[in-house]
Parts: structure tokens; C-alpha cells; sequence
């Protein structure tokens, strides 16, 4: 069957079965490769992507189940305030190694910093825990939300 | 790692389109001296541009900054006028001289292999520069100096661009020998420089393996059989192929992939095959199994890896004895992207692309299937996310070609994290023996370490191999940091049976390490002295070990008292060239769960040429060690592994991390590995830190909660 999908402002007609995963429907039928895969059952964060601005693990999002909603990917997270903010911080604070994870743990990230600007240690933590980093980059991706958070004249960066 | 620099061979020719190609070689292995090649290629174009050819493929570990620094340095370049490529699959060219010249990125050895040759190829590029100016100028090329990309004659002010005079550099003959910087005057090496993959990283545009779509490009997912060594009976797939969007069904021998017009599609065909397997000899396997065989091994004498004294005569003399055995788990490795690996082949030609830590065996698997000569192979290789050792095999590529030799048009191998997790190929189970004699004082006399486990070089590295021994499997274990009068070691070599093996992050000293530093903290207790004195007395040999050990302890406040149910435990090692010592604080509560609450690093790993990146691996590596220690194991039942995704595989998560501190120690030694060493280090900082919590002492790894629970 045919779906209409809005991804990033645009929307995409998708000709698959209604139970497909969003996540394939961005990276192997349309061809947006930035979301990634890691496990396929809402237990890594790497295809997280945003549905109305809500964190969600794409990899467990049904294409039918959209009905219409907007979805944010990491192509154009950075045109948001929150995502371009995370964006410069992650640069700033040297979080990435292989980098595989990033694009989930900046979804996720700008979702937490658009929903709540002033996060908490322990806000970070719900909101981030989902997300696995293999190569353990836990700490500067901490420090890198926090950086965000800072109101952009006092951001000092690195 | 003597003195590479003097074996040098450095050739300069016309690069294609008219400017300097450098290229240089390395000696491989202990080979003799006349067996050179050239190894990596720096390109000066007329534009100014600087290519450098990365025989290291970029996994996270931050090469492809780190190395460009070292010729930047010695060009007088900035970081940001380097471009980088990929090095094509060339083991003649690329092998990496620390790893018998295989072209890999492993072990760490990356920075090890290229200190002395990258900055001496920078060094002749920029002679040749400055004396084809010169000659332009007609002035001695001693009153110019290169700076930033321009070779500059301070009496006259004239300045000229390296592209200007690349053409003609190529035609200066080639210096004898050319003086490196001291180390002093580094103006890049050292200092923190900015990762250069990290803007793609960021913005979703990196490519990695799993993202390439050459054009038509089918998705395969695949499982294979589920128990070790079986063989595929029958495979029903109707229902299948009614699944919207799949296309084919491809069987192997022992494989089933499913192939389809996406991911989606081929996951549910897969989901709906009715498979039979013929379970074969391992169906009956269990991890028990492994471990009473190992154990049973290490009754007997194995290969003598170190002798030093008489440690068994010292033991019966000894005051006090302290005896252990220990285990370890398999592992896997859990990459966050999963196998996967792309292949078109047509009748005389294939294409493969994959990351891959050795371009040249992946493009000879390649060969190997499709029986085509290697310069049929045409191989792409792409960022990685995430090695740790995986990435040095190539059975995810044999596998994908396989599949694609039945595929009409390229297609991409894509496996389920289930499948990545049950087909890994595990970091090996270990079990060792040790024995040890302490005189009055308390100081050990006597050290006897027999162990037995699979050897992953001798399936890898053949050559390697000899007299039963390997140098990876005794890393930590032979000839270590401690100075003992008697000491005895035996490494004894036991395949498990269908259990493929294979390097994991720290490998050897990810087990002899771990052993060895609960050990020492064993006699340190059976002595009644502090852990980290205790060592500090054993050192004297070893002042850089010894240094980060002392720094190390004063920076976690070693000593200084800590609330109930939390203690301090330390490690210190000497491998993959760098000296580390860790603290680990951890905390444990009255159900058993472990919380690693602080780590405190220090290390000594030479000259540093990316400090930022130095922390980075040490923070990286730790977490990955504490993984292992809280949560790793790979457990066989029925021949098949029971562990298949991240619930059943649990790896550290954002809320559990420590904060991690890293001090560096400075030094003017060459540079040490970096991405590996704080893995094997911290396991055994935590189980003596939950000594000192708890009096108990954890001799099998990953922690068992149930052993520490107290009463309510
Ligand atoms: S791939 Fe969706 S959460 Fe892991
Ligand atoms: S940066 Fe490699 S998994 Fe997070």
C-alpha cells in the first residue's frame, strides 16, 4: 500500500507494508542514510528520529502508524534552534569517536533541550539512557548538553 | 620499534598531474633490511593541495587526525591544508610493519608504526620544497624556511606557495638525511587539535559501509546456522516470498539470506522462513563444556612463556602461599553498526564495499569466492563504526559474496544485531592457575601463572605462532611489570570446540592482565599491605610504570577514607607500549549491583600527538572495560549462543558512567597504543575495588551481583 510521509518538510509517497519500520523507509527507500541502525528493538537509540518533536526509535515505528505526523531526521536537525545548538556543542566538546551512535544521541539530545532548556543531571540521564555509545563517549556528551543548555552568549565552546 | 628512521627508503617522483609524490617505505617485520616498499604516499598538487593515502582506516579512535599531524608537523602545514584518502587494498605498499606487514589497523599500533617514517616523509617533502625555491631564488636554501603551506626567504620577504614549486621539487634529488624536529620545537604535535571527521559525524552525512547504495543495490539479511558448524536441512519459503517488497531467497550451505528491495521487507521474509537445520557435532555444546576442558589443560605442563629463578623451589621455602584460579568470559565484540558488507558481481569483476581494518585480506576473501584475480576485486572502504577487533576479519565479507555471486546487480549483506551477536567471532575463555610463595616480610618470592585459552594469532597470524606460543596471548602475563626473583609462566594452547575466536579490544591483556592485577592484590592482602605500596616496592625497574602508578594514587586520594559499601581499587599495566594505571572507585550495594562511581587515569604514552584524543581513548576503552566487568558474557547452550541483542548483551549506558579523569604523564619516549589499553586495565581495578568494599574477592569475570549480595 501507499503511505504520504512528511520528513523533514517534505512529504514522500512510500509504496511498502504498513508494518515496515520507518527506519527502512528512511534509509533504504528513501535514501536518507544519517539515521542509523544498531538493533532493531528500541533497546540502542541509533535510528532515533523526531514525530511531532518526541524523541522515537524509528526502528519500532510502523510507517502506518504516522497518520500524517512530522518527522525531523538528523539532515535537518540543524535547522533548529535546539539541533543546531547540540550540533555546536558536540563539535565544541570533541564528542564523537566512530561516531555511529551520534546521529541517535543528537535526536535525542535536541529533543531533551527543545522540551526542557535547563536539564538536570538526572534529566539527562531518562532522557539519554536509551541511547547506547559503544565507543563510550557518555561523559563528553554530557558535558556537551550542558554546554547547549547555556544561554549562546555565555557559551564559551570547548 | 628501534630506530626505524634509518631504514628508511625515501623515493620522490612526478606525481600524475605534475606534482611531488613522496613515497616512502618501511621494513616489515623483522625482515631484513633490503625488503623495502614503498608504504604511503604524500602528494603535493600545484595547487597547494597535500593528499596524504591513510593506510589506517578511521574507527573512532581519532587516526585520521592524529596521523595527518605527524607529517603536518615537519611540512609546516596547518591541519586544515591535509586531505585525506582511503589507501586502496595493498598489502605490499600498506602493511602495517608492527603487525608483520599485514595491512591492518589493530592492536594499536597505528601511531607506534608511523612516528618516525610519517614525520621523516613530511621533513623531505619540505626539504625538497625549500631547495626547489631556493634554486628559483638563487639563494642557499639555508637562508629559507618553510611556514604554513610557503617556503619563505626572510632577507628579501619573497614568499612562494608549495604548490608553486611542487612541479620542481619533484625533480630536486632526494636528501640523505634530514634532521626531525626536537620535540621541543612541535608546534602541532601535542597540542589539541580538532577532530577532522567529527562535522560529517554530526550532520548525518559520514558514510560508513552500511550506507552505501551504489545504484540498484538489493538488502540482504541472512541467518545462519544457529548452532556452530551446522548444516542447512531444508528451508520453506512460501510465505516468504509473499512478503511484499522480497525478491529472492538465496541458500549456502549453512546460510539462508533473504534478499529484497529493503531492510524491512527482507526481516520479515526472513522472519517467515520454516528453516530445518542438521544441527551437526557442537549441538550439544555448553559454555561449561569449554571451561572444564580448559580447566582439565591446565592440570598439565604447557609451553614455558617466561622462567625466571626457580619459582618452584621457592614456593616450598615460601612463608606464606597463596593459590587462585580465575576465569574469563567470551565476548563479543557489539559493534554499534552491524556486519554488514556490499558486493556487485559481474562475470569478470567484483565490487566490494565494507569497512574494513585489512583491505587487502577482505579484497583476497573477495578473490578467494568468486575465483577471480585480485585486480578483478575493486574494493571501497569506508568509515567503520565501531572495530574493536571485529573488523580484522573478513568472514562478513566472504558471506556477503557468497550471496552476491546468486544476486543479478550489487547487494548489501546487512545483519540483524541478533545475528551479529550470535555469529560474532568471541573474544576467547580463559582459565588460568597461579601460585604464589611470599617470605616473612610479606614480599612475593615466588610466582607461578599457568593458563590455558585459544590463540587467536595462531588462526590469524600463522607465523606468529611458535613453540606453542604467541605474543599476544602472554602480552601482561610474561615478562611484566613487576620485578620478581622466581617466576614461572605456561601458556597452553585449547581451540574450543565451534567457538569461533577472535581479537577483541586489549585482547591478550584483556584476560592476563585482569589476572594478574587480582592477583597482585591478592598477595598484597595475604601480605596486609596497601595495594598500591605493595606494588610501588615490586617497581623499581620500571620508572614510568612506576611514575603513573604514584600519580595515579595521589590524584584518586588513595588513602583517604570513603563511606561504607564503597572502595577503591587500583591496576597498573606496561602494554601496547604505554604505561597506565587506574583507580577505580565503585560502590556496592546491599542487593550486589556494582556502580563504578569514579576512575582515575594515569598514563604515560610517550609523546602525545593529540592530547584530546589521548583522554578520548583512555575514556573510550574504559567504559568498554566496564562493560565487560558488570555485564560481558557470551554464554553457549546447545551449541547456540544465548545472548542475541542489547537486552541480553547489556553494555554500559549513559546513566551508569563514571566520571572518568585522565592526567598525562608528559614524556619524550616514542608513542605508545592508545585504544586499548584502559579496557584491560579497569576490570581488574574494579574487582579490587569491590574487594575493598566487601572483602570478596571476584576471581571469574563479568561480576556476579548474587556473590555480593548482603543481608537486609
Ligand atoms: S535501532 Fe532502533 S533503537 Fe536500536
Ligand atoms: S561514537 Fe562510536 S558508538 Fe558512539
Amino acid at each position: 500500500m501507499a503511505y504520504s510521509v512528511k520528513i523533514n518538510g517534505k512529504t514522500y509517497n512510500v509504496d511498502v507494508d504498513g508494518d515496515t519500520p520507518l527506519l527502512w523507509v528512511l534509509r533504504d527507500v528513501l535514501g536518507m542514510i544519517g539515521t542509523k541502525f544498531g538493533c532493531g528493538i528500541a533497546q540502542c537509540g541509533a535510528c532515533t528520529v523526531h514525530v511531532d518533536g518526541a524523541a522515537t526509535r524509528s526502528c519500532v515505528t510502523p510507517v502506518e502508524s504516522l497518520n500524517g505526523s512530522a518527522i525531523t531526521t538528523i539532515e535537518a536537525i540543524g535547522a533548529t534552534a535546539a539541533g543546531a545548538k547540540v550540533q555546536k556543542a558536540w563539535l565544541d566538546r570533541e564528542v564523537v569517536q566512530c561516531g555511529y551512535c551520534q546521529s541517535g544521541q543528537i535526536m535525542a539530545a535536541a529533543a531533551l533541550l527543545a522540551a526542557n532548556p535547563k536539564p538536570t543531571d538526572s534529566d539527562i540521564d531518562d532522557a539519554m539512557s536509551g541511547n547506547i555509545c559503544r565507543c563510550g563517549t557518555y561523559g563528553r556528551i554530557r558535558e556537551a548538553i550542558k554546554q547547549a543548555a547555556q544561554p549562546a552568549t555565555q557559551s564559551k565552546g570547548g | 620499534m628501534t630506530d626505524l628512521s634509518r631504514r628508511h627508503l625515501l623515493r620522490a617522483g612526478a606525481a600524475a598531474g605534475g606534482g611531488l609524490l613522496l613515497s616512502f617505505s618501511l621494513p616489515f617485520g623483522s625482515q631484513a633490511a633490503t625488503a623495502f616498499a614503498p608504504n604511503a604516499y604524500v602528494r603535493v598538487g600545484e595547487d597547494g593541495s597535500i593528499v596524504l593515502t591513510m593506510p589506517y582506516v578511521e574507527m573512532g579512535q581519532g587516526t585520521y587526525t592524529a596521523i595527518p599531524m605527524l607529517i603536518a608537523e615537519e611540512l609546516e602545514v596547518g591541519l586544515g591544508q591535509v586531505q585525506l584518502e582511503h589507501a586502496p587494498p595493498d598489502e605490499k605498499t600498506y602493511g602495517n610493519p608492527l603487525l608483520a606487514g599485514v595491512q591492518a589497523t589493530g592492536g594499536s599500533t597505528a601511531i607506534m608504526a608511523s612516528w618516525q617514517p610519517l614525520r621523516q616523509a613530511g621533513a623531505v617533502a619540505r626539504t625538497l620544497l625549500v631547495a626547489a625555491a631556493a634554486k628559483r631564488w638563487n639563494v642557499e636554501p639555508a637562508s629559507c624556511r618553510a611556514e604554513k603551506g610557503e617556503v619563505v626567504h626572510p632577507p628579501t620577504g619573497r614568499r612562494l606557495k608549495y604548490g608553486a614549486v611542487a612541479a620542481d621539487a619533484a625533480r630536486m634529488p632526494v636528501p640523505k638525511d634530514v634532521p626531525l624536529k626536537d620535540p621541543k620545537d612541535f608546534k602541532l604535535i601535542g597540542t589539541p587539535a580538532k577532530r577532522l571527521d567529527a562535522p560529517a559525524k554530526v550532520n548525518g552525512t559520514a558514510v560508513y559501509g552500511i550506507d552505501v547504495r551504489p545504484h540498484g543495490v538489493k538488502i540482504a539479511t541472512l541467518t545462519q546456522s544457529p548452532v556452530f558448524g551446522g548444516k542447512l536441512k531444508s528451508v520453506d519459503d512460501t510465505a516468504a516470498k509473499a512478503v511484499k517488497g522480497v525478491r529472492q531467497i538465496v541458500r549456502l550451505d549453512d546460510c539462508v539470506a533473504v534478499v529484497a528491495d529493503h531492510m524491512g521487507a527482507a526481516k520479515k521474509g526472513l522472519a517467515a522462513l520454516k528453516i530445518e537445520w542438521d544441527e551437526g557435532p557442537h549441538a550439544r555444546l555448553t559454555t561449561a563444556d569449554v571451561a572444564r576442558d580448559l580447566e582439565q589443560a591446565t592440570l598439565n605442563a604447557g609451553p614455558v612463556a617466561e622462567n625466571i629463578g626457580d619459582a618452584a623451589k621457592a614456593l616450598e621455602s615460601a612463608a606464606t602461599k597463596v593459590d587462585a584460579t580465575y576465569q574469563v568470559p567470551f565476548l563479543a565484540h557489539a559493534t554499534m553498526e552491524p556486519m554488514n558488507c556490499t558486493v556487485h558481481v559481474a562475470k569478470d569483476r567484483c565490487e566490494v564495499w565494507v569497512g574494513t581494518q585489512v583491505a587487502a585480506r577482505a579484497q583476497a576473501a573477495a578473490a578467494k569466492v568468486t575465483g577471480l584475480p585480485l585486480e578483478k576485486v575493486v574494493l571501497h572502504n569506508h568509515l567503520i563504526g565501531g572495530g574493536f577487533g571485529r573488523r580484522l576479519e573478513v568472514d562478513g565479507v566472504t558471506r556477503a559474496v557468497q550471496i552476491a555471486q546468486k544476486v543479478d546487480g550489487p547487494v548489501k549483506v546487512v545483519w540483524t544485531r541478533e545475528e551479529d551477536i550470535q555469529h560474532d567471532m568471541y573474544r576467547p575463555y580463559w582459565f588460568d592457575r597461579l601460585s604464589a610463595g611470599l617470605d616473612e616480610t610479606g614480599k612475593p618470592v615466588a610466582w607461578n601463572h599457568r593458563f590455558a585459552g585459544s590463540s587467536v594469532v595462531a588462526r590469524w597470524l600463522p607465523p606468529g605462532f611458535n613453540n606453542g606460543l604467541d605474543p599476544d596471548s602472554i602480552e601482561g602475563a610474561a615478562k611484566f611489570i613487576y620485578g620478581l626473583p622466581n617466576k614461572h609462566v605456561e601458556y597452553l594452547r585449547v581451540e574450543p570446540p565451534g567457538v569461533p575466536t577472535a581479537f577483541w579490544r586489549s585482547v591478550g591483556p584483556s584476560h592476563t592482565i585482569f589476572v594478574v592485577e587480582s592477583f597482585m592484590d591478592e598477595l598484597a592482602a595475604a601480605a596486609k599491605q596497601d595495594p598500591v605500596a605493595y606494588r610501588l616496592a615490586l617497581l623499581d625497574k620500571t620508572p614510568r610504570t612506576k611514575a603513573v602508578l604514584t600519580l595515579a594514587a595521589e590524584k584518586a586520594g588513595w588513602g583517604q577514607a570513603l563511606p561504607a559499601g564503597i572502595g577503591r581499587g587500583v591496576s597498573v599495566q606496561n602494554v601496547f607500549g604505554s604505561h597506565l594505571a587506574q583507580v577505580a572507585e565503585v560502590e556496592v550495594a546491599k542487593d550486589g549491583t556494582v556502580r563504578v562511581r569514579r576512575v582515575v587515569a594515569a598514563i604515560d604514552c610517550g609523546i602525545v600527538i593529540n592530547p584530546d584524543t589521548v583522554r578520548a581513548q583512555i575514556e573510550s576503552a574504559t567504559i568498554f572495560g566496564i562493560s565487560a566487568a558488570l555485564y560481558g558474557e557470551i554464554t553457549v547452550k546447545d551449541g547456540r549462543v544465548e545472548q542475541s541483542n542489547f537486552d541480553t548483551y547489556r553494555v554500559l549506558r549513559l546513566d551508569e558512567a563514571p566520571k572518568i579523569e585522565v592526567h598525562i604523564v608528559q614524556s619524550g619516549d616514542a608513542p605508545g597504543g592508545m585504544g586499548e589499553p584502559g579496557t584491560s586495565a579497569i576490570v581488574p581495578a574494579i574487582a579490587n575495588a569491590i574487594f575493598a568494599a566487601t572483602g570478596k574477592r571476584l576471581r571469574k569475570m563479568p561480576i556476579d551481583s548474587e556473590l555480593l549480595k548482603r543481608p537486609a
